[in-house]
């Protein structure tokens, strides 16, 4: 019987053992077959493996995915508007938008980079820059909220923007077009030698991470492309790539590209905090908006700042020395350890890598090869530590993993290529679909990158996913880098253009993260923070409504009194103490977005009634169960009517 | 002293802990709350289990009518008093060193602790049936009577989408350990005599 038994289990099994014999036959199949699918894969209830911040370009914001699946956690409203999220339409966040133009509903958010101490990422803050009005943004890797955005005065065009040094000194900001500094009516064909180039360092609080504008670098009249700071050794300086050393303001694209080497600008910024500290600089009347939210308060507020104090480069000897770097150079990268900073010569096929000890010899021995108002420049020969001999064309950006690897894009061979740093030999390359702007590894631009993917963001997509009429999405894609040849994982849309990205380990920033805003730490001036606090109060024709939610009503729910032409301000605090239970209120006819409260937070929206009549308001988040009866009337009566005041829930 | 003296003392005094520590709990489970959410019982207090736990379960609560969990009620004024009592009486019989006496002590601690366990139950009791008129949400069981939602006294038990879980706490493994060491002591005593 027991024999019996055996024999009919090993039968049993048998079967099994053949489907599963020829299961792993087929994963080593090799090609982009199931275990390609099995490495991207993140089970349902699973976490990824990295957090990737991708900019979304023209839209302004800041997109959080999760690395190896690609997918879309949070769009963070950071220099565009958000009717969403109500960011720039509750009265909280509006002076986030506010600048010296006033305020502005869109930008374009280009470099996230992450915060660092030791020159490695820690997972504090992400800073981003937008473009068109410059500014920097500072975003808290707690709330994932925007805390902070400086206005960068003198700057046009923030492009070599946001880099941050090893420690998170300074988050370091050059400007894309010179322009005049100050601005002034001028004729645009005198732009040569009059037009300069201004730098901003922003130091950084390290408890709060405010930012400070410290001071500004007046650099000649170039345009500044992309910026790295050193690292190790190289700590104390800060690189930029340049092109327009012509100083052409028109036919840019000939006019720029006439001269056979750029430049790549070596700023000493240890240097620059010294003269700073011994008074040793000019400061210069100009204008420009600091604006700060505060998470107890939840609310922004703007300040307009007056001055800035600025170093002109051509004036302080050993200030900034100019590397000569073929060919309108785009990406400005060091590797982990500080020595090499590569120049990407966009219009050429080479990858230049300048040595900084060669760079520090030269210096010392004085071996310049003329200047630029006033600015030493630096021999080729004498500084260059070596070349890369691609075979690809347009060279854009590079980053770096730990095992002494560098990868870079090419934007117009579309392709990533991967090469050895100190051999410059190539080991391999990969497509890209298509047009490949920046690629990113986690942690790869630091002293410890985590060098398991590198993520590639392609500008055009034509014929890759579903069409949707003549605006086609942009993408990312995912290779497996832990090897020696480069993998094509998964390739997924993006928002915007995804320009730029930072990453990190998701153990990094999951330990830190906010889940609800504490009721009794919350300092908003028109917060209810229990129903007992509720009320209505009118001044004028102000009305202020202190209104509280929890699932699921709202208090008060039924408001008499308003009248045609009043400004009603519906503050309205969420009283649930929960993880991810946010409320959402809006009021029929309201010129304005909806709020989307989260637990313990208090936001404002107005409303101005036009008609006579009763108009209902409801919550817009799906909130519980009873979300569809969270909801209450207002009555509106004619501006000459005597209806009291009078709030009410369940005739409380 | 004899060793069954200072068996029957800490064993007395181990009933203090439940001024420091829970006595029970109370856990909630269910896919959408994972981290569950509880409540522990102190012997003069409701305290959350994780922050704002009590206020969540309220809030959960009131859709089928249950009453908020009340921030006081008479038992936390009356039991101390007894804790305390039962501690002194403890020591003070340790001290007259009488076995007879920590067999008092140990019958009396289960009286008392039956009492205490039935008021509990009472109190769950109408916890789970009192429910409020106005209810948005009003369940009925299998034989069509309205759904009662009282925790168990003792176990874990399916209420809804929820897994109630109901179990004593350090402070109460405390206090039955106490209890076992005055058992302990009357043995001892014995031995010691018959030495």
């Amino acid at each position: 019987m027991n024999i019996n038994k055996k024999i009919l289990s090993i039968l049993m099994a048998l079967p099994f053992l053949f489907v599963i014999g020829s299961c792993s036959q087929g994963g080593n199949g090799g090609a982009l077959g199931s275990s390609v699918a099995d490495r991207v894969y993140v089970p349902p209830g699973e976490h990824d493996e990295f957090y990737a911040f991708i900019s979304g370009g023209f839209s302004g914001q800041l997109a959080i995915h999760g690395l190896p699946s690609g997918r879309l956690f949070k769009v963070i409203p950071v220099f565009s508007v958000d009717a969403e999220k109500a960011y720039g339409f509750n009265e909280e966040t509006k002076p986030l938008l506010n600048t010296s133009f006033g305020q502005i509903p869109w930008d374009d958010s280009h470099h996230p980079d992450l915060s660092q101490t030791n020159g490695e990422i820690d997972g504090r803050w992400c800073f981003i820059n937008a473009n068109n009005t410059p500014r920097i943004a500072r975003i808290s890797l707690s709330s994932f909220e925007t805390e902070e955005i400086i206005e960068l005065p003198n700057s046009a065009g923030n492009h070599s923007s946001s880099f941050v040094t090893e420690n998170t000194e300074y988050v370091v900001a050059g400007t894309r077009f010179s322009v005049p500094i100050p601005q002034r009516d001028m004729p645009i064909d005198e732009y040569k030698g009059n037009f300069k180039g201004a730098i901003s360092f922003i130091s950084v609080d390290q408890e709060t991470g405010r930012f400070d504008l410290s001071f500004q670098v007046i650099m000649p009249g170039f345009d500044y492309d992309l910026a790295h700071p050193g690292r190790g050794a190289s700590h104390g300086w800060m690189f930029f790539s340049t092109y327009n050393s012509e100083e052409a303001s028109t036919l840019m694209e000939v006019n720029a590209s006439q001269n056979d080497k750029d430049f790549i600008a070596a700023i000493n910024w240890k240097k620059a905090e010294e003269l700073i500290a011994s008074g040793d600089f000019e400061t210069m009347p100009t204008e420009y908006a600091h604006n700060v939210y505060d998470e107890s308060t939840h609310m922004a507020t703007s300040t307009m700042k007056k001055e800035v104090r600025v170093l002109d480069a051509s004036k302080y000897p050993g200030l900034v020395y100019l590397l000569p770097t073929p060919k309108s150079p785009h990406g400005c990268d060091v590797d982990p350890t500080g020595e090499y900073i590569i120049g990407s010569g966009k219009l050429s096929a080479t990858l230049t890598a300048h040595s900084f000890t060669k760079m520090l010899d030269a210096i010392e021995n004085e071996k310049f090869d003329g200047d630029a108002y006033g600015i030493p420049i630096l021999n080729y020969d004498d500084i260059v530590g070596g070349v890369v001999q691609s075979g690809g064309l347009g060279p854009l950006h590079t980053e770096f993993d730990e095992k002494g690897n560098g990868y870079t894009t090419f934007f117009i061979s579309s392709e990533v290529v991967k090469w050895k740093v100190g051999t410059w030999e190539v080991i391999d390359r990969q497509p890209t679909y298509y047009s490949v702007g920046h690629l990113m590894i986690p942690g790869g631009n630091s002293r410890k990158p985590f060098g398991k993917y590198v993520l590639a963001m392609n500008k055009i997509t034509k014929d890759r996913y579903l069409p949707t009429g003549p605006e086609l999405c942009q993408s990312a894609q995912l290779y497996d880098i832990s090897g020696e040849k480069m993998e094509l994982l998964i390739d997924f849309p993006t928002i915007g253009e995804p320009h730029y990205a930072a990453g990190a380990p998701a153990d990094l920033i999951k330990p830190n993260q906010t889940k609800i805003y504490k009721l009794e730490e919350n300092n908003h001036p028109y917060a209810a923070k229990s129903e007992s606090e509720t009320r209505v109060e009118r001044d004028g024709k102000e009305v202020h409504i202190y209104m509280t939610t929890i699932r699921s009503h709202f208090a008060p729910d039924n408001i008499e009194g308003i009248k045609v032409g009043d400004k009603v301000y519906f503050h309205v605090t969420n009283l649930e103490q929960d993880y991810d239970v946010p409320h959402g209120v809006s009021i029929i006819g309201a010129n304005t977005s909806e709020l989307l409260i989260m637990p313990g937070q208090t936001e404002t929206f107005v409303w101005e009634p036009k008609k006579e009549g009763v108009w209902p308001f409801y919550c817009t988040d799906f909130c519980s169960a009873l979300h569809q009866e969270m909801q209450g009337y207002v009555r509106v009566s004619a501006r000459n009517s005597n209806v009291p005041l009078k709030w009410t829930l369940d005739g409380e | 002293m004899k060793k069954s003296k200072i068996i029957m003392i800490v064993g007395a005094l181990l009933l203090t802990s439940l001024f420091f520590l829970p006595m029970w709990n109370i856990t909630l489970e269910a896919p959408q709350y994972p981290d569950p959410i509880g409540m522990d019982i102190h012997i003069n207090k409701f305290e959350d289990a994780n922050p704002n736990d009590i206020k969540n379960i309220n809030i959960m609560n009131h859709y089928v009518g249950m009453k908020d969990i009340p921030e006081m009620i008479p038992e936390f004024e009356i039991f101390p008093y007894f804790a305390i009592g039962m501690t002194i009486l403890g020591v003070l019989f340790g001290l007259i060193g009488n076995r007879k006496l920590y067999l008092v002590w140990f019958a009396l601690m289960v009286v008392f602790g039956s009492i205490a366990m039935y008021d509990f139950y009472l109190w769950e009791y109408e916890y789970g049936h009192d429910l409020k008129e106005t209810a948005a949400i009003k369940f009925t069981d299998e034989d069509g009577k309205p759904m009662v939602y009282q925790p168990p006294l003792i176990g874990n038990k399916m209420i809804l989408n929820f897994k109630a879980k109901s179990w004593p706490r350090l402070g109460a493994y405390l206090m039955f350990l106490g209890m076992g060491l005055s058992v302990v002591a009357f043995y001892r005593d014995k031995k010691e005599q018959n030495e």
